[in-house]
């Protein structure tokens, strides 16, 4: 495989601010990113702290108060295919089927059917769901709606993955499966992730690098290297350096004064669905 | 880099114990059957109590003060004069011009009804220009519309139309508009990140995420439009199983009024069951789901 060149990643000094009037608050604070091509970036911290924000940001849903974004040298202005989105709850199109689901990307590029269905098969076997192209979403468990989704993000190539705590609804048993599944999808694609979670363990399982995130107002507080080899194996959440950085992390994550936390956030902005920046 | 050709399906990533957790349609059993039939049986009765009872209360001539049914005809009148209506050839002229009227005025209804609704529950500023007019004619009752109709069209097959229009365009403006502002907004900016243009959010994902709402519209809709047919066919004509029903009452025909009534009741029923059966042909992803 060559060696990977898009999906860089520079976040300089960004401030976000949502709401609005005396409600407007600064959900993220001065925060600044830098991510190679390929990379595996995981962003830990409690519920409330704006790493969905910062993910929104990315994603081009949010707009910055102030400080940049820039995918490969162009600013994040909008969204694009180029920048796929992964949602906790799925948001596959209820209406369309698995298969018309997962080509949806290409259709809006213009692709014709059949060549469109050629890859979507393509991508789901690689997800693990060869077999279910008819079926409709509902129909579907918890688990493989998120596989259909993350194969419908990867249809447009993209450059970066951005997926808000995309495991986080699923039950243990699933969520750890799914873990390894994306391991292994990410190893064939290489393309750059950057997954938000406040699950520990899921952090440090996955990612190259931890970046640790504090509330109030949203800002980067550690950033932890792991050198785990991969591929990494279920194994690995019991050896010594593992539990080691994990207790790290519980300590950061659970400092001895309380902090309150803010309302929930998701990469589109606060509750009020008039701060979204759509453009209909 | 072309994504597929460097993809190998993974055998790993098959989680068949994850797979077969899918539930099974159940067996058609004997008991579903009875309780199927069960099922009809009870509506069936229902009916036929219902005239049992409408027969019982004329044959006693049943005086209750605050309601009488001295003068009212018993179902045996009733079918008698439905049997009549039936052999004679107007039935086909009575039926065939109310049919038009309702399908023409309900067609426009809905033409209008779910364009203005898709716009209306997207366009905040469309909403303020359109809908305190809106609104302010909503409350009007169709009967009232008749002397303007009159005015406003020349053609009294027109304000005919006009009329079921009016009925039947609020149900399916509203649960369009309802529909269209009850979209998860995740949809959407999950379609622009992968790369829908404007348009292509209103046809790939306003429009049929709206779908099952204005279905519901739309079946409302029918039933209102029939509603106002008698008030319609007020207006004028030969034709109409609304005109039939108005013209019995001004001859003081009261068995044939029931058959109008009957037949507008049968017709709207019909109707608006083919809109829902139209609906959930188009929409096989929502059933199961109300």
């Amino acid at each position: 495989m060559t060696t990977q060149q898009f999906g860089k990643i520079e976040i300089e000094r960004l401030h976000i601010q949502l709401g609005e009037g005396k409600r407007r608050f600064e959900a993220l604070h001065d925060v600044s990113i830098t991510m190679a091509p390929g990379e595996f970036v995981c962003v830990l911290g409690p519920s409330g702290c704006g790493k969905s924000t910062l993910l929104g940001a990315l994603a081009g849903h949010l707009p910055a108060s102030a400080g940049s974004v820039h995918v490969d040298g162009i600013a994040v202005d909008r969204p694009h295919p180029d920048r796929g989105l992964v949602f906790q709850h799925h948001t596959l199109f209820p209406w369309k089927r698995v298969l018309d689901n997962v080509a949806f990307g290409l259709k809006m590029k213009g692709v014709a059917r059949r060549e469109r269905h050629q890859r979507a098969r393509d991508l789901l076997q690689l997800v693990g769901l060869a077999g279910f192209e008819h079926s409709y979403p509902a129909h579907l468990s918890g688990g493989m709606q998120q596989r259909v989704e993350i194969a419908r993000v990867l249809i447009n190539d993209p450059r970066v993955m951005l997926m808000d705590e995309p495991f986080g609804a699923l039950d243990a048993q699933t969520r750890l499966k799914m873990q390894e599944l994306l391991l292994d999808v990410w190893s064939r694609i290489n393309t750059t992730i950057l997954f938000i979670t406040h699950d520990i363990d899921e952090a440090l399982f996955l990612a190259d690098r931890i970046l640790v995130m504090s509330p109030r107002p949203g800002r980067i507080i550690e950033e932890i290297k792991l050198d785990f080899a991969r591929p990494r194996g279920p194994d690995l959440v019991t050896s010594p350096r593992f539990i080691d950085l994990k207790r790290h992390c519980l300590a950061l994550l659970h400092p001895e004064t309380k902090v309150v936390p803010l309302q929930r956030l998701s990469p589109l902005g606060a509750a009020r669905l008039t701060d979204i920046q759509f453009a209909i | 880099m072309a994504l597929s050709s460097s993809l190998r399906p993974s055998g790993n990533a098959l989680q068949h114990d994850e797979l077969t957790a899918l539930p099974l349609p159940p067996p058609v059993s004997f008991d579903m059957l009875w309780r199927q039939w069960l099922h009809y049986g009870l509506k069936l009765t229902s009916i036929v109590l219902c005239l049992l009872l409408w027969q019982w209360a004329c044959r006693q001539h049943l005086n209750l003060g605050l309601i009488t049914f001295q003068n009212v005809p018993s179902p045996q009148e009733v079918i008698h004069a439905a049997w009549t209506l039936m052999q004679s050839p107007k039935l086909l002229l009575h039926l065939s011009a109310s049919l038009y009227r309702v399908f023409t005025g309900f067609c426009v209804a809905a033409l209008a009804g779910i364009t203005l609704g898709m716009l209306i529950g997207r366009l905040p500023w469309l909403a303020d220009v359109l809908l305190p007019p809106l609104e302010l004619l909503r409350p009007i009752p169709a009967v009232a519309w008749i002397p303007l109709a009159i005015l406003m069209f020349p053609s009294s097959e027109i304000s005919m139309i006009y009329i079921i229009f009016i009925g039947a365009l609020f149900p399916i403006l509203l649960n369009t508009i309802h529909g269209v502002e009850g979209i998860d907004v995740r949809l959407i900016a999950s379609a622009r990140s992968l790369g829908s243009g404007r348009r292509s959010i209103f046809t790939e994902v306003i429009l049929p995420a709206a779908a099952p709402s204005i279905v519901t519209g739309l079946s409302i809709g029918m039933g209102t439009a029939w509603f106002c047919l008698v008030t319609a066919e007020m207006i004028a004509g030969q034709f109409g199983i609304g005109y039939y029903t108005w013209a019995s009452y001004t001859i003081q025909n009261y068995a044939d009024i029931i058959v109008g009534m009957l037949f507008i009741g049968i017709m709207g029923m019909g109707s608006s069951a083919l809109i829902k059966k139209l609906g959930s042909l188009l929409m096989p992803w929502y059933r199961g789901q109300s």
